[in-house]
């Protein structure tokens, strides 16, 4: 047990949360799952969170595990993936997932939305050149789709290109024959997915986690 | 009553001819039950009579007697369709009036003029009502509830039925009994029990109302499932109550036992209410797996099984109401993956139709009762009841908001909570509660008359008033939802995400439940409920081939090639370039050709809401519709294949080959979407072995490295030769399963019918 995280230390954690905005008992326990998972080490790899065996029938499992190690996750401007993070990184991108508080104005409902969305647009832009390709695409409804049977890729295809398609028609509106429609930048992702309510949607209680009971 | 005021001169002679129909209609048949009486009794002399004298042979004769109860039935339904009917037809009326206060009225009316005739006008008669009006209104409800949001605020929902009525009973009786203690009132005799019985009553919120009103102003989603789905959980409470209180008015007194024994209730009628429910559901899917080779009868099941849960649920004083919704929630994913799509389309159309006369009916009768009622009118009491019954609810609506809202992502606002706690309607089924109350309450006809002021006053001013409201403090109204591949792909992408950082986190929550429930639908009940290989299918592949169906559906529909939208965009334009072009001008010519061909059919675009009034029409005549189909299909293959022929050079291929079939398709997706919205279709399981447009893509691509020598030939006819085959091979498939199979046709055309 690391000797300098054996104590809950609040001057630490005030830092945290001010930067990722948990509560303090949110903070300890995520740091308690922290350890867990990284078998009380400082940092984690991706080896510890693929043995979760909840994730093992997650047909994103990959990409889920690549975000938490993708820099441009970590508020920091930084590029490329990382091959193990430390609990800070860990807070940082378990943040994403925290829900709105009640009293916010729409311009920070907007930034908390742009900020979820940003999260989703880099789970899918791999290469990060800042759009979605129609390869990446093709990707992302392909491992969508993994588990589902054996429908096999081209099935996934003719999805992923028809929603290009809609994404193209809805951001371009009309397109001469021979322009080329890059990828799917930030801002169309944007306009495409403004129906959902991401801000309330894309979240998760980490209230009542008892951690002790739950490791496997 | 309210003058109807009519935009052109002759519909107010309409609507008299319709009054004096319905008076003559109305005043033959209790008129001539007279003499049917008495020629009863001229039969059984004209028997003994009859080797006296001889008679003539009656030509014509009237025996209305034989006919009376059915043909008064048909008469009343009739009536109630003629003056909805009405109603449609006076532009201005049905949009600022809903149509239960103008069914009352109308209600109002007949009962007059029954009166007038000198008759006793019949009241609603709670079997009538609750064995045969509410059960096809509430199945309609219940098979047609949208599961996402009622799961996602069941808690919410489930609080503001129980609790919300708990206090809204106890509230109004406590005070009304308070009230009645006043000396001045002159109520003396009405002791607490009767006063929480009435409260109890007239404290649920009632789903007919709620419905009627509700389904006019398009609220958003939120809002509605809060204020619905709170209509159809408090029967339970309700029932609960109603019977507890009754039974404790005829002892006198109440222990504790008999308060714990009520809770002990509570919990056996609303979970065993959800138990017969989900066994009759169960049975439902299962029997429909079964039902490849009987096609016509699939919707009876649904029907008969539904309704066999209502009545024995009700036969154990469970809530009917409940077993019902559970029944159609439950059965509701598994039938439609059996059922074929015709008998989708009956299902929806007759539990729209039962559903609209059963409300109907419900309204006028309400008036008619009224008139009929016997009343005893108490200004204090009655005023007092309106009151409290506002105040009540809206306290309850604040206070529970303030606690629900502690447990909840998304906040309810106070725009929510107002409408909440104006949408509260009391409707019928107070009414028939009242009713019900046996004659040995000395205040039975008070307890009627406030029932009635009450269900009044909130059908007609809240009903009236909440849409300028709505309008006024600028609520959120419904969102016209268009299925979008996008959105459908990242809600799907979210679910799994999300289980996906509580398994991270160690939380079992929310989502991790939702996935392991799913898989053990999957793994288990699937395979059981649904015949066929159907139940592999994953949702996302089937919602993505019911669009691409809609299409088909519409194109079908019109008749004609949906036509090119300003946005021009085809795959070519997404595609990555890997295949050499000519010259632009060519390019040019080529497709100004094949685009002015398919514009040529203009096709127009409807939106329809789905409402209880409309129902999107997507039944054509097959068979004129598939040779159609096949027609405009062969045309488009003829002329693109023309037009490859006379072209040496070739340009990006998948522009041709998908422009006029799969590109047309998929430019249309994003003006499809607002024509449908993902309930409102019938869906046909559409058992494609490759999506026509990939194998285009595939094949050509992989064709192109093969023949570098040729410049930019790419194997055009042959390869489009056999395209078009495989192309029509598709559609005639489409055509196929868009008629709707005999029982001796191959697996291939029996699809099944899916949706999400």
């Amino acid at each position: 047990m690391g000797a300098l995280q054996s104590l809950p230390d609040e001057f630490e954690y005030r830092d945290l949360s001010e930067k990722t905005g948990f509560s303090f008992e949110q903070i300890g326990i995520l740091h308690k799952r922290f350890k867990q998972l990284s078998h009380n080490e400082d940092t984690l790899r991706r080896d510890d969170l693929n043995t979760i065996p909840d994730l093992s029938c997650n047909p994103i499992r990959t990409q889920i595990i690549e975000a938490f190690f993708d820099k441009r996750n970590f508020h920091q401007n930084g590029e490329g993936t990382v091959q193990e993070i430390s609990f800070e990184e860990f807070l940082v991108v378990m943040s994403h997932f925290r829900p709105p508080a009640l009293d916010m104005t729409e311009e920070q409902r907007e930034i908390i939305r742009r900020e979820k969305l940003r999260f989703l647009f880099n789970m899918h832009d791999t290469d990060n050149d800042g759009t979605i390709t129609l390869e990446e695409y093709r990707h992302v409804v392909e491992e969508l789709l993994s588990r589902s049977g054996a429908l096999g890729k081209e099935t996934a295809k003719g999805i992923a290109d028809a929603a290009m398609l809609e994404v193209a028609s809805i951001s371009m509106g009309h397109m001469e024959p021979d322009e080329f429609y890059e990828g799917i930048t930030f801002e169309h992702f944007l306009k495409i997915l403004k129906d959902i309510e991401i801000e309330t949607r894309m979240n998760i209680r980490f209230l009542n986690m008892d951690t002790t009971n739950l490791c496997k | 009553m309210p003058a109807f005021s009519c935009a052109f001169p002759g519909c107010r002679r309409d609507l008299l001819v319709i009054v004096l129909v319905v008076f003559v209609g109305i005043g033959l048949p209790i008129e001539a039950s007279a003499p049917a009486y008495q020629s009863h009794g001229t039969e059984g002399s004209y028997l003994t009579n009859v080797t006296n004298t001889k008679k003539a042979f009656p030509v014509l004769a009237v025996n209305y007697k034989h006919v009376r109860q059915p043909f008064e039935i048909a008469l009343w339904i009739l009536l109630a369709l003629l003056m909805k009917l009405g109603f449609h037809l006076i532009p201005r009326l049905s949009g600022v009036v809903p149509e239960s206060c103008l069914l009352i009225v109308v209600g109002l009316l007949v009962g007059g003029l029954i009166k007038v005739i000198g008759e006793e006008p019949p009241v609603l008669d709670s079997q009538l009502f609750f064995l045969c009006l509410l059960p096809p209104i509430i199945l309609d409800a219940g098979y047609f509830l949208p599961i996402r949001p009622f799961t996602e605020n069941v808690g919410t929902i489930l609080v503001f039925a129980v609790i919300g009525t708990l206090w809204n009973t106890f509230f109004m009786g406590g005070l009304l009994y308070a009230l009645c203690q006043i000396e001045s009132v002159g109520l003396g005799g009405v002791d607490l029990l009767a006063c929480l019985l009435f409260g109890s009553i007239v404290s649920a919120v009632d789903p007919v109302a709620v419905l009627a009103v509700f389904e006019e102003i398009h609220i958003n989603e939120l809002v509605h499932i809060l204020v619905f789905g709170e209509s159809l959980l408090n029967d339970a409470v309700t029932v609960v109550l109603y019977n507890l209180f009754e039974e404790f008015a005829k002892v006198g007194t109440v222990t504790v036992l008999d308060v714990f024994l009520g809770v002990v209730c509570f919990f056996v009628v609303s979970l065993g209410g959800v138990l017969v429910g989900a066994i009759y559901g169960f049975l439902a899917a299962f029997t429909s797996r079964f039902t490849s080779h009987t096609r016509v009868i699939e919707p009876l099941f649904v029907f008969l099984y539904s309704y066999m849960a209502y009545l024995s649920s009700e036969m154990f004083h469970l809530s009917g109401i409940m077993a019902l919704i559970v029944c159609g929630v439950v059965m509701r994913p598994y039938v439609e993956a059996n059922i074929s799509h015709k008998s989708y389309t009956t299902i929806k159309y007759f539990l729209k139709m039962w559903s609209s006369v059963s409300e109907t009916l419900i309204f006028i009768f309400l008036g008619v009762s009224t008139v009929a009622g016997p009343h005893a009118w108490n200004w204090t009491f009655v005023i007092t009841t309106v009151i409290l019954c506002l105040v009540s609810r809206v306290l309850g609506v604040i206070g529970l908001t303030f606690i629900i809202n502690k447990f909840r992502i998304v906040k309810l606002t106070k725009k929510d909570q107002f409408i909440v706690a104006y949408g509260g309607l009391r409707g019928a089924i107070a009414f028939s509660l009242g009713y019900l109350l046996s004659n040995r309450h000395q205040m039975r006809n008070l307890f009627l008359t406030a029932i009635i002021t009450v269900i009044f006053f909130t059908v007609f001013v809240q009903g009236m008033t909440i849409r300028p409201l709505v309008e006024l403090l600028a609520v959120k109204k419904k969102k016209e939802s268009k299925p979008s591949i996008n959105e459908e792909i990242h809600t799907e992408f979210l679910n799994h995400l999300l289980t996906g950082v509580e398994g991270v986190c160690g939380h079992y929550g929310h989502y991790h439940w939702k996935e392991k429930l799913n898989r053990f639908n999957k793994t288990y009940v699937k395979r059981w409920l649904i015949a066929g290989e159907n139940f592999k299918e994953p949702e996302l592949i089937a919602f993505y081939r019911k669009m691409e169906l809609k299409q088909a559906i519409m194109m079908v529909e019109s008749g004609q090639l949906p036509s090119a939208l300003p946005s021009t965009i085809s795959m070519q334009n997404i595609q990555p370039r890997a295949i050499p072009r000519v010259s632009k001008k060519r390019e040019e010519e080529i497709r100004r050709i094949l685009r002015s061909n398919l514009q040529n059919n203009k096709q127009k675009m409807r939106s329809r809401s789905y409402s209880r009034h409309t129902l999107f029409d997507a039944d054509e005549e097959d068979n004129v519709s598939e040779v159609r189909l096949r027609k405009t299909k062969m045309e488009m293959e003829r002329r693109v294949s023309v037009m490859e022929r006379r072209m040496s050079h070739y340009l990006t291929v998948p522009a041709n080959r998908e422009s006029p079939r799969p590109g047309v398709r998929r430019v249309r997706f994003e003006s499809d979407n607002q024509v449908f919205s993902a309930d409102s279709v019938p869906t046909v399981h559409f058992e494609q072995p490759s999506p026509p447009s990939t194998p285009d893509a595939v094949s050509l691509e992989e064709e192109v490295p093969k023949r570098p020598s040729l410049e930019a030939d790419i194997e055009g006819p042959r390869g489009n030769a056999s395209d078009n085959h495989q192309g029509e091979l598709d559609y005639q498939r489409l055509a196929r399963c868009l008629s709707d199979p005999g029982p001796n046709k191959d697996k291939e055309e029996d699809d099944p019918f899916m949706s999400c």
